[in-house]
């Protein structure tokens, strides 16, 4: 594997995560809880969506193929698609929604700070941008699992649902292959072992706050990385490619 | 302190008003001023929430990540519109929620235009140009406002519905300057969204109950038909440039008044709409109650919990 091929694959990862947890969460919009969970869910996803832009255009150039960031994002199939299982999972309720969000915002954070002093100038840059903005996810995530998790019996019952359920898909957040390895050895990217580090510590703080429980079964899923998605993500890109597929070829 | 009567209360409130002087929450004001305001910004705001729904139909669907984004970044500013919008309603004694509960009863009414379908792609350029093209037309003179907070309120959301509006009508010229299908998508959209656009405006003057006092108040500042026929002006030249047919047979420039005239606004369909028998009126007002009964456990939480913390923090 050349440099290029794993710089490539590792670019597409992110903007994969960012792309389709940005759609999911773009379903929320005229739905939330209150109307200044409207106006945070559509800003959150606005982010991602800006993030998938500046991730796969670098991974258009680095691929070098007469591909722009609009055809990777919209004209791949499904296999094709290396997004981890947790940002496809359904929205279910506002709890589940912030639990998604707030184990996939604990391992953005570190990464973005340690990707920000990459050797690869342009990942640093779009991390040290994506950084400003996964502060702030974090933070609203965070409370919001805490106020849940503390607030009423029914809250609490509800997110700790929630973080059952999702807890099986959190060890793919440091899913590493040969191309990590790769870029971890140029300096490219942080070392995995350490994001967890972090991931960890702050994931158990927050859930100590909120009174939670981290489940006693530590089944773990992969495959979204190498292609194997859920059930769902056939009806996410349905919506997603709708226009592309039926209106090939044309300028918007 | 000399006490004023109701009468010297009223006259020194218009006088006020005639000097175009701004009017204050906290300021003295006649009791059927201030339920005007309420239900005409609570109105407004219900329509920015409610106008979140149509749009939002379409944004995992948008064709390309700059149309998305963009998107997304409307619909955000409108759900703002309607949050500040509550708060003015709240400056005047209102409180949000029971507001909101009124919409959803049926008791207060939004823009009419919202209760249509979004079929196409097309129609997020109709809604941006049409929707919020009219919108502008008739919330321009409201940044002149007698009562402050809304007049402020209003400067800055004009700011953002012009941007609105641009993005709109660009959305309109790049499909009408694209492949035939999507010039009929264009044109399909027009011809759906048009008659809806001017309805906007409301009844005819003659026909419009509230018009008079509110231009007393200078809380409106132009008359409905004024307004409808300031947006037909500006819209047809738009339309001609991007090679776009306004639906209207009748619709002929009259060079004596240097006015378009248009032809009769099917006002059946008009009433018809605002009492509930739209394509998608139950849709939408299912949407919110829904939105509002699913997020009860989520509000109930959040109240628990700062009350937990309260109690922590004085023990």
């Amino acid at each position: 594997m050349t440099k290029n091929e794993a710089l490539f694959n590792y670019t597409l990862r992110l903007g994969d995560d960012s792309l389709i947890l940005g759609q999911r969460l773009a379903e929320w919009c005229g739905h939330g809880p209150i109307l200044e969970e409207d106006i945070a869910i559509t800003n959150i996803s606005l982010d991602l969506i800006g993030q998938a832009t500046n991730l796969l255009n670098y991974a258009a150039l680095i691929e070098n193929k007469d591909r722009n960031a609009d055809n990777i994002a919209f004209l791949r199939l499904e296999k094709e698609y290396c997004n981890i299982l947790l940002v496809e999972q359904l929205n279910g309720d506002f709890g589940d929604t912030m639990m998604r969000q707030f184990l996939f915002d604990a391992f953005r954070k570190p990464l973005f700070e340690m990707l920000q002093f990459s050797k690869d100038k342009q990942l640093a840059a779009i991390a040290e941008k994506s950084l400003k903005e996964t502060k702030y996810h974090l933070k609203h995530s965070s409370e919001w699992i805490i106020r849940l998790g503390d607030g009423t019996e029914e809250s609490h019952q509800r997110v700790q649902n929630s973080l059952t359920n999702l807890w099986r898909y959190t060890d793919e957040l440091f899913f590493t292959d040969e191309s990590d390895t790769l870029l971890g050895e140029l300096g490219i990217i942080p070392d995995f072992s350490k994001i967890k580090e972090v991931w960890s510590a702050n994931v158990t703080a927050v859930f100590e706050q909120a009174t939670l429980q981290i489940p006693a079964n530590n089944w773990q899923f992969e495959g979204g990385r190498k292609g194997r998605h859920s059930e769902h993500m056939g009806y996410l890109l349905a919506e997603l490619q709708y226009m592309q597929r039926a209106y090939p070829n044309m300028e918007w | 302190m000399k006490v004023l009567n109701s009468e010297e209360l009223n006259r020194k409130f218009q006088e006020k008003i005639d000097n175009d002087i701004k009017i204050e929450p906290n300021d003295w004001m006649p009791d059927a001023y201030r339920q005007t305001l309420i239900r005409q910004i609570s109105q407004h705001a219900h329509s920015e929430v409610v106008g979140m729904l149509p749009e939002g139909n379409w944004i995992t669907r948008a064709p390309n990540l700059r149309r998305k984004a963009v998107l997304l970044a409307k619909v955000q500013d409108e759900a703002g519109h309607g949050l500040y919008l509550y708060s003015a309603t709240e400056t005047l004694g209102a409180d949000r929620e029971d507001t909101i509960d009124d919409l959803h009863s049926g008791k207060a009414k939004y823009s009419s235009i919202f209760n249509y379908p979004t079929l196409s792609w097309a129609d997020m350029g109709a809604i941006g140009w049409l929707v919020d093209g009219a919108a502008i037309m008739n919330q321009v003179p409201l940044c002149r406002c007698s009562y402050g907070p809304y007049a402020r309120a209003m400067v800055r959301v004009c700011k953002e519905e012009s941007f609105h509006q641009r993005q709109g009508f660009e959305i309109m010229m790049k499909l009408a300057n694209g492949s035939p299908e999507q010039k009929d998508m264009a044109q399909d959209a027009l011809n759906r969204f048009w008659w809806p656009a001017l309805m906007m405006f409301g009844p005819s003057d003659d026909d419009s109950p509230n018009s008079q006092q509110s231009m007393k108040w200078k809380i409106k500042r132009f008359s409905n038909d004024d307004l409808r026929q300031q947006f037909v002006d500006a819209t047809v030249a738009q339309a001609a440039l991007i090679g776009l047919t306004i639906p209207d047979p009748d619709l002929k420039f009259d060079k004596k008044s240097g006015h378009y005239i248009f032809g009769e606004i099917n006002w059946n369909e008009f009433y018809e709409v605002v009492k509930g028998n739209g394509p998608c009126n139950k849709e939408r007002i299912d949407a919110r109650r829904k939105a509002k009964e699913n997020g009860l456990w989520v509000r109930e939480a959040a109240m628990a919990f700062s009350a937990k913390r309260a109690i922590k923090k004085s023990a």
